[in-house]
């Protein structure tokens, strides 16, 4: 069993050294902002890619990246292992963009190569044709994780295709996501999770992080914060994603 | 190379003449400056007239991620001891803007080019260089840009084997990577605050260890220089080991880096660097950057920060608390549209300041706030942010669009 509350939460933050291009600090500090506001007791750990990605851990980010860093982390975390042995022992994953494509069982890397991955997502990625998907995006979030819409920003290449163990995360009313064009966006299991969005995903949608706390502290519910900014940031941008320039 | 012996040909006079009319009309249409419709237009009758224009000239290039527009003046300044020069002096740093600024400038001796990282190695291509000055690369623009690491790759195989003296940060590893395909660089310690798109050797994708000022990539060797030049605290020590002070009237360490970089590029040309540094104190806002202007009684030191690495430098330089701080960042197309960026920018550094937050995007400044745990008000304006401050200096940091705005309102 898992031992949380004795010792903390655990939050470990993938290899910002490789995949940390689009702000993805955003994501372990609203995680870990939102912790401490319950009065939880959670460290934080950034672990870089010639370092041990430790087994212990409870929430693990893991974030966007360019095409050469992305395959470096990839090697780097299956030749570790570490990732796929907290998994195991039951954390919760949640992945950006390049780190997305890098949970799942292979995508095309900066040498056009198909690159194996860690297979801890039913999902597979190919690059895209057309155009690089950029811009704001509005999406509604899968029913039986009960969070209200999904907004965020988009800038990737991959088109990802899911498998059947892996429900989509969100459905696009405005954007592109997987990328697939059935308005797929992301993909989930029962503690992995993975999306297109960065912005960065927690800081408009602390909701997600929340989730994230509760499925790792095991819990229904958290006492609420003040979330007054997050929800005027939210109305912009889902105004904005509704109304592309 | 120097000197007016080899007069332009008809078309290139003939483009030059249309390109300056197109831009008498976009001035007298409201439309700026011209300069960059001015240089469309002659490039369009003309596509070989940069480098006709350049042909006349001792060229020097510079570009960056931040600090080419402050570091193209203070070159100037300095090469203004030994002969006229030429510039585009208004950030006009594309292929057109440059064409207008040279045709400009056909009594000079010198053209102090100032290049968008992206154009820098057709640029050196077509106006042979004499120097190229490389001061740091670091993410900007995400959304629209080409990877940071690529952008090294792209200088790196456009300056291979190039006749001009590069001046490159030895403190920057991916200008160091872009660099070292030139057969003759003179490095400079100019340092870098900022180091998080640098932790990947450039060579061979190992993690690169820096202990203290230096680094060296354990897999492959790949290794900081060793400089000939470096900017030590106010002091720039040139390759004799002479401590030379810098006296500017720009603020902040990022722009004595500058001075240091702008000192070995005028030493190239036979300027001394005692004379190349007291020319550049000259120098005071440059396009209304770091310029303090009066507002409601209030003096407002205005300063522009585009992208993480340069809000870094930029925190090191304002004054300390109680001093009130205005933030203002828009995401327009000049910005970029994505505003992650922000989350890469550590602003627990302006803890104990009243801060305010403006700009198109002032919510997601907000949301970054907040979860760094500081106090801030959320204006509708700068009017209304100048209001709360008390009298007396008020800095005022804001990315691209939101400056000009900043600019347009109080009166700069």
């Amino acid at each position: 069993m898992r031992s949380t509350s004795q010792n903390g939460l655990r939050l470990v933050w993938v290899y910002p050294d490789l995949l940390s291009t689009y702000g993805d600090q955003g994501n372990a500090l609203v995680v870990e902002r939102r912790a401490r506001q319950r009065g939880l007791d959670v460290s934080r750990l950034d672990v870089r890619s010639d370092q041990q990605i430790p087994t212990s851990g409870d929430i693990y980010l893991i974030g966007g990246g360019e095409d050469r860093p992305q395959r470096l982390a990839a090697e780097r975390l299956i030749r570790d292992g570490g990732l796929n042995r907290a998994v195991a022992n039951g954390a919760i994953v949640f992945s950006v963009c390049a780190g997305y494509q890098i949970l799942g069982h292979e995508f095309i890397n900066d040498l056009g190569q198909r690159q194996p991955g860690l297979g801890l997502l039913d999902v597979i990625s190919t690059r895209g044709e057309g155009a690089r998907c950029v811009g704001d995006v509005l999406a509604d979030i899968d029913e039986r994780l009960g969070l209200p819409p999904l907004t965020g920003f988009e800038n990737h290449q991959g088109v990802t295709h899911l498998g059947p163990t892996a429900r989509p995360f969100a459905r696009v009313r405005f954007g592109n996501g997987n990328g697939t064009g059935d308005g797929f966006e992301g993909a989930y299991n029962e503690t992995v999770f993975g999306t297109y969005m960065h912005g960065p995903v927690m800081a408009r949608n602390p909701h997600i992080a929340d989730l994230l706390l509760k499925l790792a502290l095991d819990v229904n519910a958290l006492p609420p914060v003040d979330d007054q900014w997050y929800e005027a940031l939210r109305n912009e941008r889902i105004a904005a994603a509704s109304q592309p320039a | 190379m120097a000197g007016n012996s080899d007069p332009l040909s008809p078309r290139a006079k003939l483009a030059v003449t249309a390109g300056k009319a197109a831009a008498a009309v976009s001035r007298a249409a409201g439309r700026g400056s011209g300069s960059v419709i001015g240089g469309k237009v002659a490039l369009r009758l003309d596509p070989d007239l940069l480098g006709r224009l350049a042909q006349h000239l001792d060229v020097i290039l510079v570009s960056a991620t931040n600090g080419k527009t402050t570091t193209t003046r203070l070159i100037a300044e300095a090469l203004r001891a030994a002969g006229p020069v030429v510039s585009n002096a208004l950030g006009a740093n594309m292929p057109a803007g440059i064409t207008s600024a040279l045709a400009g400038g056909s009594d000079s001796r010198y053209g102090v080019i100032e290049v968008d990282e992206k154009y820098l190695a057709g640029v050196a291509r077509d106006t042979e260089p004499k120097a190229i000055a490389l001061l740091n690369l670091s993410r900007d623009q995400l959304d629209r840009a080409a990877e940071t690491r690529m952008l090294a790759e792209k200088w790196r195989e456009g300056l291979t084997g190039t006749k001009a003296v590069v001046i490159a940060n030895a403190d920057d590893p991916l200008i160091v990577w872009a660099a070292s395909s030139s057969p003759n660089v003179v490095w400079v310690a100019a340092g870098q605050e900022w180091k998080d798109d640098a932790w990947s050797c450039p060579s061979c994708g190992g993690v690169l260890q820096r202990p203290g000022d230096d680094w060296v990539c354990a897999e492959c060797g790949f290794r900081r220089p060793v400089p000939s030049w470096a900017l030590n605290g106010d002091y720039v020590l040139d390759p004799h080991g002479a401590a030379w002070p810098i006296h500017l009237q720009l603020p902040g360490r990022a722009n004595k880096a500058n001075a240091a970089t702008s000192a070995a590029v005028a030493a190239t040309f036979g300027v001394p660097p005692q004379v190349a540094l007291e020319r550049m104190y000259q120098v005071q806002a440059v396009a209304g950057r770091y310029d303090v202007v009066t507002f409601q009684e209030r003096q407002m030191r205005l300063l522009l920060a585009k992208n993480p690495a340069g809000w870094l430098e930029t925190f090191s330089l304002i004054d300390p608390p109680p001093t009130p701080v205005i933030l203002s960042v828009n995401a327009r197309g000049a910005d970029g549209t994505d505003t992650s960026w922000l989350w890469d920018v550590d602003y627990t550094r302006l803890a104990g300041h009243p801060i305010c937050v403006i700009g198109d995007r002032k919510l997601d400044l907000a949301v970054r706030l907040e979860v760094a745990g500081l106090d801030f008000r959320v204006c509708a304006d700068v009017d209304e942010a100048v209001r709360i401050a008390p009298p007396g200096r008020i800095e005022t940091i804001a990315n691209y669009t939101a400056f000009q705005d900043l600019r347009r309102r109080v009166g700069n």
